[in-house]
């Protein structure tokens, strides 16, 4: 089925996403930063959806809004302390992310003006249904060798983290 | 008009750039460690996106599997941050980046 009402759709999902942003960087405090990502965590999987990415929305839902959030909320109870609220909330080096964030955006802009004749007109027709059977044999065949260390990577970082958070080693 | 009606690619990619930039301003300029984690994730975010933008584009399934793996990073970036940030919490009793300079020289 193709998506209904594309445009519309996608200024709502995008207007959500950058709203959601603008939340995260200028809210005092953090549970309203985290809340605020998880507007934005949401939206951007409605928008995996428009782009036939039922599987990567699903990933994002469940692992991200669901699990990495509730680890950040975590976080942020066990070391939220009302000093901190009242603390100036930015640092002095705001002419270094102007600067900074101005350089960047240019640099998108130039090259996305200038190159954005090399993408084909139309988007190539994909297969909608067996989308999710597509990347499970490709993650389990082509992959494998990636999907392995990424489960070594994920033991690494689970000691890590225990130990980082270890009263004494 | 016409650009606006007709949703393409670069329209992802121009909204992936404004979350990229959102991020990059939120780790540059705030103090709270626990809030520059998160405008790490938007930038994660925001290359996620391109990724799957350009496997529409292109009609396969290996921008998807690239973004499922920035996701599993992401996940362990986290859980090791966080570690970190509980550490340093307990050291310095403050979540204020400024205060993170013993390497300082």
């Amino acid at each position: 089925m193709a998506p209904i009402a594309t445009p519309f759709f996608f200024y709502l999902l995008s207007a959500m996403m950058l709203v959601g942003g603008i939340l995260v960087i200028t809210q005092k405090n953090a549970v309203h930063s985290a809340l605020a990502l998880i507007v934005t965590l949401l939206a951007q999987a409605a928008i995996y959806l428009m782009l036939y990415a039922p599987f990567v929305a699903a990933v994002q839902i469940v692992l991200y809004a669901g699990g990495i959030m509730v680890l950040f909320l975590f976080v942020i109870m066990l070391v939220n302390i009302d000093r901190s609220l009242k603390e100036k909330q930015f640092n002095s080096q705001w002419w270094v992310g102007i600067i900074a964030a101005t350089g960047l955006g240019g640099l998108f802009v130039a090259v996305y003006t200038k190159g954005k004749n090399i993408f084909p007109e139309r988007v190539l027709s994909v297969a909608e249904a067996d989308n999710t059977q597509k990347v499970a044999s490709l993650l389990y065949g082509q992959y494998m060798f990636a999907f392995e260390i990424a489960s070594l990577l994920l033991l690494v970082a689970i000691i890590g983290a225990v130990v980082m958070a270890k009263k004494k080693i | 008009m016409e650009v606006m009606l007709h949703i393409t690619t670069l329209h992802y990619l121009v909204l992936g750039a404004a979350l990229f930039l959102l991020g990059v301003i939120g780790v540059l300029t705030r103090r709270n460690v626990v809030i520059v984690l998160m405008s790490i994730e938007l930038i994660l975010n925001a290359v996620n996106l391109n990724l799957v933008a350009f496997s529409r584009l292109w009609g396969g399934q290996h921008g998807q599997i690239f973004a499922i793996f920035v996701i599993t990073d992401a996940a362990a970036e986290a859980a090791v941050g966080l570690g970190i940030l509980i550490a340093f919490f307990r050291n310095k009793e403050t979540i204020n980046i400024d205060e993170v300079n013993l390497l300082k020289w």
